[in-house]
């Protein structure tokens, strides 16, 4: 470390340089993860948040968009909680809705469809808990919205009104819309298009002629191997585990593709850039080298010399692009699905350092072919 | 006159114990039509503080010579010995670890770091042969007169303080053999006479073997004795 350190102050300007550029790539990095997040949690935040080991979709249901195109009949609900390791077994129903607050303002809802007294009824953190026929609890986000307990949502087209009665713990969304969970019933009266304009009633329900879902949710026992393959041949569906599920939800797949494919480029511009600098530097230090190798300096000694130097770039720049990066993340606008994750910044600083490390090493790594004759001038 | 070390000399010059001793040394250079003979059956004693220059013109094979002696190539034949060691069948980092401990380069311009100061290229080179950890780089710098620049890059010093740190790097470890490869290339006159006596002063107090390679004619009356090299052969002038 000793001459790493003192070219590193000799060269201030260079490194200097090659920081900025290292601390922007680092910025980026975290505004992407913030962005991946953000998406993330709005598309899928409503299913995260349930105590679901897997989903299984109708046989056949085209992956995208699954969750509105599959039709569970209750039979096939039957079957799964028949199979092994399988602890409870629920019909959910899932659509995406418009609908109309008193006060005129026009909101869409992912309107999921649970029974009550099943594991997959929300837990609120303000309100009742779900139960009542026309009751709905609703994400916490859509206080944003100035929705309130209380407040009655008219669903467009079909009229029928639904009360918030209560505000999820933390946001649940679904496709970028807010979650609506509604009794199973209800959501079995809207997809059936039995329910009545304004207010539905138990007579409503007991008219009804409506015995499907959208998916079956699955709970496993604890410590449970489900043979998933096994209990769809036995219900006649297509079960997915709750994150391979999250493909299922509207547009999820292609948004995190498209920023996986964003982060990846970055991240190979990183190696390539800092990769660039280290061999333009390595050339510029080739004389200097020679002297080095034609004293007796080992090679090992300057390749360690270097990849420190490198090493100790990388670590201060990314800490201080993602220590901006998380400043301009706060600052973002509350409507932007952005959302700051310790674990992917964590992940997203991890592979700056070490992928700009591998492309420093393949540069630095020509010091051992600098030969030390060199040293002794042109005259050989 | 001019006189070739060669015949019964060359057993007597590889036995001895002290000093550099080349035997019979030939290196060929290129390939196929291009090959070249750098080094032509080379014989050449230096004792223990002794001071020769090997004057020549360009592409006479006086680098090469350098090369050999001090270990950062092999000849294709012939012995290379240094205080009786010989070199020619070490390992590459057996070379590596000779050449840090035993040899003492002064190369052209000092070829310092440009990111060390002065006292910084002393410590470098204490510090890649594992020297005392209280190594004090001081002494040496003001042996050559060079302890009032200590904090000096080269940048921020001229061509004879250069040359000067160079020659008080090259004596960090104090090496048996002192390899100099021009070291007046880059200086006046006035300031290549004060460098080369200082070499020479050097060499004979601390016992080191030394070989000068130079174009300089003017510098040879600091010399104990006087090579010349043609065409990859070595003569005594």
């Amino acid at each position: 470390m000793f001459l790493a350190l003192r070219e590193l102050l000799f060269a201030r300007g260079r490194f200097s340089l090659m920081g900025a550029v290292i601390a922007l790539i680092a910025v980026l990095t975290v505004i992407l993860s913030g962005l991946s997040s953000g998406l993330v949690n709005d598309g899928v935040s409503g299913l995260k948040s349930m105590p679901v080991s897997a989903f299984a979709f109708d046989e056949g249901t085209k992956t995208d968009n699954a969750f509105s195109r599959s039709v569970i009949e209750q039979k096939q609900v039957d079957a799964w909680s028949e199979q092994p390791g399988i602890e409870q077994a629920t019909p959910m129903g899932s659509s995406m809705m418009n609908a109309i607050t008193d006060d005129g303002t026009q909101v869409d809802i992912a309107v999921f469809g649970v029974a009550p007294d099943s594991f997959l009824a929300p837990d609120v953190s303000d309100g009742k808990q779900l139960g009542d026929i026309d009751g709905i609890v609703v994400s916490e986000t859509m206080r944003e919205e100035g929705v309130e307990i209380g407040t009655v949502l008219t669903l467009d087209r079909v009229d029928t009104e639904l009360t918030v009665i209560g505000f999820t713990e933390g946001q649940a969304t679904f496709g970028h819309v807010d979650v609506a969970y509604a009794p199973l019933e209800t959501w079995q009266l809207l997809a059936a298009g039995q329910a009545p304009a304004g207010t539905p009633t138990q007579q409503d329900l007991d008219r009804l002629d409506f015995d499907y879902s959208s998916v079956v949710a699955l709970k496993y026992a604890d410590g449970a191997s489900v043979d998933l393959a096994a209990g769809d041949a036995a219900a006649d569906t297509s079960s997915k585990t709750l994150a391979e599920s999250f493909n299922a939800s509207p547009g999820y797949e292609a948004e995190t593709m498209t920023l996986s494919m964003i982060q990846v480029f970055l991240y190979a511009i990183c190696a390539l850039v800092v990769g660039a600098f280290f061999s333009v530097w390595t050339i510029q230090r080739k004389q200097e080298i020679a002297v080095l190798r034609a004293i007796g300096a080992p090679v090992r000694y300057l390749l360690r010399d270097g990849v420190t130097q490198a090493a100790l770039l990388l670590l201060l720049f990314t800490a201080i692009g993602i220590g901006a990066g998380l400043g301009l993340g706060a600052a973002m606008p509350a409507g932007m699905p952005f959302a700051l994750e310790g674990a992917q910044i964590a992940i997203a600083a991890i592979l700056t350092i070490v992928l700009g490390l591998i492309g420093a090493v393949i540069s630095i790594i020509r010091i051992a072919r600098i030969d030390p004759l060199t040293a002794l001038g042109g005259n050989r | 006159m001019s006189q070739q070390i060669q015949g019964n000399a060359v057993d007597n010059i590889s036995n001895r114990a002290s000093g550099l001793a080349l035997t019979d040394v030939s290196l060929e250079l290129g390939d196929g039509a291009q090959k070249v003979r750098v080094l032509d059956h080379v014989n050449l004693h230096v004792e223990d503080g002794e001071f020769v220059a090997i004057v020549g013109p360009s592409g006479s094979g006086k680098s090469s010579l350098l090369a050999v002696a001090g270990a950062l190539s092999l000849p294709d034949t012939g012995s290379v010995r240094l205080r009786g060691q010989e070199l020619t069948t070490l390992t590459a980092k057996q070379r590596a670890k000779h050449r840090l401990q035993d040899v003492g380069f002064v190369f052209q311009s000092g070829n310092l770091i440009p990111s060390l100061n002065a006292a910084d290229q002393l410590r470098m080179v204490n510090l890649l042969a594992k020297g005392p950890r209280n190594f004090d780089p001081m002494p040496l710098l003001d042996a050559v007169g060079m302890s009032h620049r200590a904090k000096h890059r080269p940048g921020q010093l001229s061509g004879g303080e250069r040359q000067r740190v160079g020659i008080a790097r090259a004596l960090v470890t104090k090496p048996a053999v002192m390899l100099l490869d021009e070291p007046t290339a880059a200086l006046d006159s006035a300031r290549s006479h004060e460098v080369v006596s200082l070499l020479a002063q050097r060499a004979r107090d601390m016992g080191v073997a030394t070989v000068m390679v130079t174009h300089d004619h003017g510098m040879l009356d600091h010399c104990d004795a006087i090579y010349k090299m043609n065409d990859g052969k070595l003569t005594r002038g």
